[in-house]
């Protein structure tokens, strides 16, 4: 059989089973409401989000391996396209921009201009240090750790406090590749 | 007919997270099973480093007398891999489809752990109908 060559974004939001957008947004704002009323603190709320984000970003992967057949990224450069242009719209119908690279090609930035989490949310003055949308930054860690990228993930924009887009910053901090400890001792 | 005979996966520790055999032939007991999955798992890395070519991933296919071996490693390590008759086809993209049923019925089970053992009856119940429906499209 002839090798499948990596499937759209678009063709595999259009095959993947998909969940009302209305009931998707208000399941997250109840989730991050309860976390709220639960953890009172702002930070330990954004902590929680980014761990959530994690767990689902360390299964998530293999779906997206599998569902769009793309195969080994040559360097980050390909990896942060992917994410922005097949991961993004696969699972949240939406296409995000890859902008900032930095001189090393470790560090860039995706931006958002749609984000289906955030539709009629607006932050109260009590929260004012939450990241709403952390969930994301924890999904992408998690996903990429189990493709043995360690990064850093973090807000640089947020809509909901002001910004005109979402901004993800996307740092790679190393590449660990699978070690097998078989090295000759004598 | 061209047949299965057993079902491996290992999670990327080397470690046997699901057996099932299908045939009458190779069947084993779990210890058994166990020490083929590790020996799997040790033998496709270190095929991985003897490779003449640069970039090898490690063994896809292993053809014996009286079976074939055809391995799948995603690229969070985990491996696919059935031992089924000789000259038995289209074993890759059953391979690809069980990847997709993992994904779907087991990573999303919440109370699946990573790396351990599979215990979910979606997986199982997906998965017969995968392979009935590979032996049909064999025979036809």
């Amino acid at each position: 059989m002839a090798p499948v060559g990596p499937r759209s974004g678009d063709a595999i939001f259009a095959n993947v089973e998909r969940v009302n957008a209305e009931l998707f947004t208000l399941t997250y704002g109840a989730i991050v409401r309860q976390l709220l009323t639960d953890l009172e603190e702002v930070e330990e709320v954004n902590k929680q989000l980014d761990q959530m984000g994690y767990n689902i970003g360390i299964r998530l992967i293999d779906e997206f391996l599998a569902k769009s057949n793309v195969s080994r990224c040559v360097d980050f450069k390909e990896t942060a396209e992917v994410i922005a242009k097949v991961g993004f719209k696969m699972f949240l119908g939406v296409t995000a921009s890859v902008t900032n690279w930095d001189a090393d090609g470790t560090c860039c930035s995706i931006v958002l201009e749609d984000n289906p989490l955030v539709d009629f949310v607006e932050l109260p003055d009590t929260c004012q240090g939450l990241y709403y949308c952390n969930i994301l930054s924890g999904v992408i860690r998690g996903a990429l750790e189990m493709v043995s990228m360690k990064t850093e993930v973090t807000w640089a924009k947020d809509m909901l406090r002001g910004d005109d887009v979402f901004e993800l910053q996307v740092k790679l901090l190393k590449q660990v590749p699978e070690e097998y400890p078989y090295k000759d001792d004598e | 007919m061209a047949a299965i005979y057993s079902l491996y996966i290992i999670n990327k520790s080397g470690g046997l997270i699901f057996y099932k055999d299908y045939g009458s032939a190779g069947r084993m007991d779990t210890n058994d099973s166990l020490r083929v999955a590790s020996l799997w798992h040790s033998m496709h890395a270190i095929s991985q480093q003897l490779s003449p070519v640069m970039g090898c991933s490690g063994i896809e296919l292993l053809q014996a007398d009286t079976f074939d071996l055809h391995c799948f490693q995603s690229l969070t390590g985990t491996k696919f891999f059935v031992v089924c008759e000789p000259g038995t086809q289209h074993m890759e993209g059953l391979l690809k489809l069980i990847y997709e049923l993992y994904t779907d019925y087991v990573l999303k089970n919440p109370f699946y752990e990573m790396e351990m053992p599979i215990r979910c009856e979606l997986f199982d119940i997906n998965l017969s109908h995968a392979v009935q429906k590979d032996r049909v499209a064999l025979l036809s």
